[in-house]
């Protein structure tokens, strides 16, 4: 990790410049207050009640931080009775308040795996089909020509307009919940994985394919043993963007019908003008794509290694 | 290619052929099917010589005969116009595999063999979905037909055009230039320092593939509900992957190439306008290839946390609501196009900017 100390300064220079920017963003609003008043207020009084407004304009990094801890096993998620009950946080108080904190409907927990559910669905629905059609589209020429380009246009459209369209329509024909979402996630994730499963599956070079024909493999061995192993450097590629967009697509898709999710806390936080609780489902949303992303990433690592692939 | 699938193609003639007849003589059709099969496979084993010579004629028979069975039917009268709606797919679908058979020549010959089956499949996709959603009587609120949407399209041009420039000049185009033109700078800063680079890179990589999408309720609030907040998505959405793809361009020159600039005693000026920028090229263009569906789409998705009452992410949303999918269909269709032309757009000067790449040479 020799770049460590870099990106760690990096990261705290940042995080800096958002304290800095704490203070003029929130301030306005403390001198209004303190003008309603009748009083003066001094730049050492401003900078102290800008970092810890109720609704700020910009909530400071630590207030990101209280928050996400109220929404998942602070009070404001597992309800004040349960809180007091639970006051000295030790082992058994922990596992209660995360129990709570499971089904509350105030809780990043819930939402969190609201959202992850549907999107790990639509992914394995998006990637399964996804590798389908690469397959079809690598053995029939008439796919390629008549299939292909369409998924390559599919790339650059904003594809992601189909959702409300989706998600309002599913839920009156009565298909509401996870599913809808999924469909989301399932095509967001679909093209990539297309795209990117038949490069790889046309990866191996006439060389390759050649000496498969002196071994006098078949179809099924060829497929099995030359096209597949070389195509999972550009299947994990194309892996690691889909599950990102999956997870954009069922954020997104939970805009129009709010059931629960971190698209809803987003929304629900932006009517109400709660900007930490926008923050913390952001913040959320943000821990969720990196673990998923790295999940994907440490397979892939694991994968490639065993098949003597990694670099 | 090789790979002649003969005895495929004669079975999706044979078929087409049959699905059409069934559709004539409906009533018959499971038997003259099971018939035209049998007799499509011992045809197949036995001419698989050259079949495309009258394989596609044959296909384009088969379709005929299916959509003359259509014509003068309003309302589908059973088993026979579902023969004919399968007729004209898999004579679609023959048609595509005689002409996926030829390799393409160079010239207009070529380009047009090449774009012949994406439009049959486009086509017959189209056809398909009008034809299906009429004989089904699927209603106008969970599926409309591409007529309609294509009428509305017309009729609605004043609509879609209000929003067009509300979404893509204002909100798009402006994020889309500030956010890579400050990616662009930024990256000659970064690539100054060493240290920069070698912590900004991984958290700007990082960054990327985070849903920066969700910074929109945040931006509406600070920015208000017209174009800048849609803007500023835009700009936060872009940035980090221009940023990296801009930094990696900049050390894409080798230490020779770099050199000899040193030998000509050209300062880092010099050396960035003539040697590196270009060099640089084809990861800026990427990089703006990437950001430009990026924008499109952080425009429209912020839109849906808010927006004045015009905007392709408006309309859509509030239309929605108001189950005038029509409109809905439209203003997709209108940002498809949008988004493939905005892309087209950078991939075309790409094309003149880096001619000198390898990737761009014709093979």
């Amino acid at each position: 990790m020799k770049n460590a100390f870099p990106i760690l300064t990096v990261v705290a220079v940042l995080l800096a410049l958002w304290y800095i920017a704490v203070v003029p963003m929130n301030a306005t609003w403390e001198r209004d207050q303190a003008a309603m008043r009748g009083e003066e207020i001094s730049f050492g009084q401003i900078l102290t009640a800008t970092m810890n407004q109720d609704r700020p304009v910009l909530p400071a990094p630590h207030q990101v931080l209280i928050g996400m801890y109220q929404q998942t096993l602070g009070c404001e998620a597992v309800g004040r009775r349960v809180c007091r009950a639970t006051t000295p946080l030790n082992l058994e108080n922990f596992l209660t308040r995360l129990n709570e904190t499971r089904t509350s409907v105030r809780s990043l927990i819930y939402h969190g795996w609201v959202t992850l559910s549907a999107t790990m669905l639509g992914f394995v629905i998006g990637t399964g089909a996804g590798i389908l059609l690469a397959i079809g589209i690598v053995y029939n020429r008439a796919m390629d020509a008549s299939v292909m380009p369409w998924a390559i246009v599919s790339q650059t459209i904003p594809i992601i307009a189909l959702a409300p369209m989706i998600i309002v329509v599913l839920n009156s024909v009565g298909v509401s919940g996870m599913v809808p979402k999924a469909i989301i996630a399932a095509y967001l994730s679909f093209f990539p994985v297309v795209v990117g499963m038949v490069k790889g599956l046309r990866a191996p070079d006439a060389m390759q394919m050649d000496l498969m024909k002196t071994y006098s493999a078949g179809g099924g061995a060829v497929f099995a043993k030359l096209r597949l192993p070389t195509s999972m450097p550009y299947l994990f590629a194309s892996l690691k963007v889909g599950i990102a967009a999956a997870l954009v697509g069922t954020i997104v898709g939970e805009l129009p019908v709010q059931q629960g999710g971190l698209g809803v806390r987003l929304l629900s936080g932006s009517y109400y003008g709660q900007t930490v609780q926008i923050w913390a489902a952001l913040f959320a949303a943000a821990i969720l794509a990196a673990g998923l992303v790295g999940i994907v990433a440490m397979i892939e690592r694991r994968t490639l290694k065993r098949m003597g692939m990694a670099t | 290619m090789t790979e002649h699938r003969e005895p495929f193609t004669l079975f999706l003639a044979g078929l087409t052929v049959i699905m059409g007849i069934g559709a004539i003589l409906s009533g018959f059709e499971l038997a003259l099917v099971t018939l035209g099969l049998v007799v499509a496979g011992l045809g197949a084993s036995w001419a698989s010589k050259r079949p495309v010579y009258w394989g596609a004629p044959l296909g384009v028979a088969g379709i005929i005969l299916s959509l003359m069975r259509m014509i003068g039917y309003a309302n589908p009268d059973g088993a026979g116009f579902w023969f004919a709606v399968v007729g004209v797919w898999v004579g679609a679908w023959l048609l595509v595999t005689l002409l996926a058979r030829f390799d393409a020549p160079a010239g207009a010959l070529g380009l047009a063999l090449k774009l012949a089956p994406p439009v049959i499949f486009g086509v017959t996709l189209l056809w398909l979905w009008q034809t299906a959603v009429t004989a089904l009587q699927v209603p106008s609120v969970i599926l409309p037909v591409p007529t309609e949407i294509g009428a509305r399209l017309v009729s609605s041009t004043d609509v879609l055009l209000t929003d067009l420039v509300q979404t893509f000049v204002r909100g798009t185009l402006s994020g889309f230039a500030i956010g890579c033109g400050a990616a662009i700078l930024f990256a000659l800063v970064v690539d100054r320092y060493a240290f920069l680079r070698r912590g900004l890179l991984p958290v700007g990589n990082f960054l990327a593939a985070l849903p920066i999408i969700g910074t929109a309720p945040i931006f509406v609030m600070w920015f208000g509900f017209d174009w800048p907040s849609k803007a500023a998505v835009v700009v936060a959405m872009v940035f980090f992957p221009m940023l990296v793809n801009t930094v990696q361009g900049l050390t894409a020159t080798s230490a020779m190439q770099r050199d000899l600039m040193h030998t000509y005693s050209a300062g880092w000026w010099q050396t960035l306008v003539t040697l590196r920028l270009p060099a640089a090229m084809p990861f800026v263009f990427n990089g703006l290839k990437i950001c430009a569906t990026l924008a499109l789409i952080g425009a429209i998705v912020a839109e849906f946390f808010g927006s004045p009452t015009r905007g392709m992410g408006f309309r859509i949303s509030t239309e929605v609501g108001r189950l005038q999918l029509d409109m809905v269909w439209a203003e997709i269709a209108v940002a498809a196009l949008l988004g493939s032309a905005f892309y087209g757009f950078w991939a075309l000067l790409e094309r003149r900017v880096t001619f000198w790449h390898p990737s761009q040479r014709s093979s």
